[in-house]
């Protein structure tokens, strides 16, 4: 960076413990802090489901049950809000969307550069496939050896964790394929496209 | 050598301390001159970076409190014992003190008087802090705006001596556009007439809008206090994409 840091008189902070690897600007916390934009939407896992579609009109959607039905992946990973906080070591349950893009191209979707998750309540967030792709991302649906609770995105949350927390929709319902980026909710309000943590990519222009 | 602004950057910018008041036991509002500060819009707020001398950086995010109409950036700051940031912004920095601050940050919890019907606010603790800028720039607006965007705050707080902004907010609330609720959650004075409750349905019911007068809504405090208040008010029918939330509990 060509900017000359600004030393802030007296100071010291508190560095990490030996061994712990933080991002730019994070600390880490204990607690799972809730931040959403809105009410916490309550949905019927009856009437439940996930879509992955492309714009030329191809889809494929699967029921709550379809979901269970397919391998599920039990991540430990450590995760970055970019309101500053860490937590290292949280534990999740869901499928791999890799798993969900195989079947969703085995139904004739097409395949695309980017994608634009959708979430009841009308968020959205934007990511390249290459981030949700190769074992890096999931559709969780449990937490700490529980169901996801409802403020925490329950029933079901996309898990991107390489990525600033917001790229994990809450309250998932699906993904967009797309040839061209498009930005979502926060990303239109100046956030990041991308959102690496170790690359404190925060807000647009980071 | 200075860099040129990048155009949609948010560049760090070095303010400087003008001001340090009091507000309560555990909240201070610092003042701060932002040079070439783009402006604000009620209900944003500020990164704030602080840079040790071996280059090891904390940042936290903190609501600007002041209206945008204020030249000055004003931050009110919970103190938390043995927190990393806030001590140092009660404790050690002064008048005079730099301080690094980038934004303004984020675009959906906020509100102009402009966009005129009227606005329901639920702050729980230091959650008062976005919504007084909004209540700040509503008492900023001309009479016949102010008029067109009638506005209600329902604020719980501990205690008495934990209400942020007291003798502002009843000031506030001399205004016919303007009402104030209080509810105090653990301790009241012997006195007291108002609530001596958490914010319930009941409570929200009687102070909010009706759902057909559509409000527009902010609800900003700790998670449990925004989870139930903002549940409750959907449940008394009002539309969730109008009932916007930030949750905050104290930064350390």
């Amino acid at each position: 960076m060509a900017d000359t840091p600004f030393i802030a008189r007296g100071f010291h902070g508190r560095r990490p413990a030996p061994g712990v690897r933080l991002p730019p600007g994070q600390y880490e916390t204990r607690d799972f802090p809730v931040l959403s934009a809105g009410p916490t939407p309550r949905v019927s896992l009856a009437t439940w489901d996930f879509t992955i579609c492309d714009d030329a009109g191809h889809s494929k959607r699967w029921s709550w049950d379809d979901l269970q039905a397919l391998p599920h992946d039990r991540p430990t990973v450590d995760i970055h809000c970019v309101t500053k906080w860490s937590k290292f070591g949280t534990h999740w349950e869901g499928v791999s969307v890799d798993t969900l893009l195989d079947g969703a191209r085995a139904a004739g979707v097409s395949d695309g550069q980017f994608v634009l998750a959708f979430s009841d309540g009308g968020y959205t967030t934007n990511l390249p496939i290459a981030d949700v792709t190769g074992g890096k991302a999931w559709i969780a649906f449990g937490y700490d050896g529980a169901p996801l609770a409802p403020e925490h995105g329950g029933p079901v949350r996309l898990l991107v964790p390489h990525l600033y927390f917001w790229k994990s929709a809450k309250w998932v319902r699906g993904l967009r394929i797309l040839d061209r980026d498009e930005r979502g909710f926060w990303e239109k309000l100046g956030y990041h496209d991308r959102g690496d943590p170790w690359r404190e990519q925060r807000y647009q222009g980071d | 050598m200075a860099r040129a602004a990048i155009p949609g950057r948010l560049d760090w910018r070095v303010a400087t301390v003008v001001d340090v008041r009091t507000e309560t036991a555990r909240a201070r509002t610092l003042t701060l001159e932002v040079p070439d500060w783009p402006g604000h819009t009620a209900g944003q707020h500020v990164d704030v970076r602080l840079v040790a001398e071996d280059g090891y950086q904390a940042q936290r995010s903190y609501s600007i409190a002041s209206a945008p109409e204020e030249s000055s950036v004003a931050l009110m700051i919970e103190r938390l014992d043995d927190a990393e940031v806030s001590p140092y912004l009660c404790d050690v920095l002064r008048v005079g003190d730099g301080l690094e601050v980038r934004g303004p940050i984020g675009g959906y919890f906020v509100w102009d008087v402009a966009q005129s019907g009227p606005l329901f606010l639920v702050a729980g603790g230091s959650g008062i802090v976005p919504l007084m800028a909004m209540l700040r720039h509503h008492a900023r607006a001309a009479e016949s705006t102010r008029a067109q965007a009638p506005a209600k705050l329902l604020y719980s707080a501990r205690s008495w001596d934990d209400v942020i902004y007291r003798e502002e907010l009843e000031r506030l609330a001399d205004s016919p556009y303007v009402d104030v609720t209080l509810a105090l959650t653990r301790d009241a004075p012997a006195d007291w007439s108002g609530h001596r409750r958490r914010i319930d349905r009941a409570m929200l019911e009687e102070t909010c809008w009706p759902a057909s007068r559509t409000p527009r809504i902010f609800v900003c405090g700790p998670t449990p206090l925004v989870e139930s208040a903002a549940s409750l008010l959907v449940a008394l029918g009002h539309d969730p994409v109008r009932v916007r939330t930030e949750r905050f509990g104290p930064t350390g």
